[in-house]
């Protein structure tokens, strides 16, 4: 697993609070670290990857382990 | 350039409350600058304290529990109680299965910048008090409304 600076645990949540929550730790990230995402909301898959096309940061892994969604996120 | 979402919120029951703050605060995130302009009923929104409801009456798609729906007879749906009942079934619902409530959804709307209108004329109409209203409210009318929609990229009615 590529190596992150912060993890957020979104599982349990559904949409719209795994983005809502992922876009706030980012903010408070530098540019270029790496957020590790949990989620359990099968709608995130598709919505991280939107999420990071929009916002112009980096979706560097999307996988599915145990049930959970785990993504990697890179800062802009 | 920042894109820009304008919405108009026009209802007032706890499903229809959704859709707004759900996408103002998403859209917020993506970067863009969002506006919502609330009108009649979806001033209910603005409340302080919110106490919106769900009502089954007249909305055939409402999935009902417990197979309701097949053996409720429609004027079952009219007794007191009926809409507190589904209210807080709704709620509970929401909460087991991870759904923002509304008041968590306005104030990440709010904590993300997106600015709320209400429109002062239904203000007026319905005899509203402002202190009834969060204090982020703005007051305007039709034209400011199309001052921002005018510029928008996306524009909802809701």
């Amino acid at each position: 697993m590529t190596d992150f600076n912060q993890e957020l645990d979104a599982t349990g949540l559904n949409c719209p609070l795994p983005i809502l929550r992922a876009k706030k730790t980012l903010t408070g990230m530098e540019s270029g670290q790496v957020l590790h995402i949990i989620a359990t909301d099968p709608g995130s898959v598709k919505d991280f990857d939107s999420f990071a096309k929009q916002t112009g940061n980096t979706l560097l892994e999307s996988k599915e382990e145990g049930g959970k969604f785990h993504f990697m996120i890179k800062k802009s | 350039m920042e894109k820009k979402l304008a919405i108009i919120a026009t209802k007032g029951s706890l499903d229809w409350a959704y859709p707004p703050f759900i996408l103002a605060s998403t859209a917020a995130a993506l970067g863009y600058e969002t506006q919502i302009f609330f009108t009649f009923y979806g001033l209910q929104l603005l409340k302080k304290k919110l106490a919106l409801e769900v009502t089954p009456l007249g909305n055939p798609g409402m999935p009902m529990p417990l197979g309701m729906d097949k053996w409720f007879p429609v004027l079952g749906l009219a007794l007191p109680g009926m809409q507190a009942m589904m209210t807080s079934m709704m709620k509970s619902k929401m909460k087991a299965k991870g759904v923002a409530s509304l008041e968590e959804l306005r104030s990440l709307c709010l904590e993300a910048e997106v600015k709320m209108i209400a429109c002062q004329m239904t203000v007026d109409l319905f005899d509203m008090n402002r202190s009834h209203f969060i204090d982020d409210v703005e007051y305007a009318g039709a034209a400011a409304f199309f001052e921002f929609a005018g510029e928008s990229d996306i524009c909802l009615y809701i």
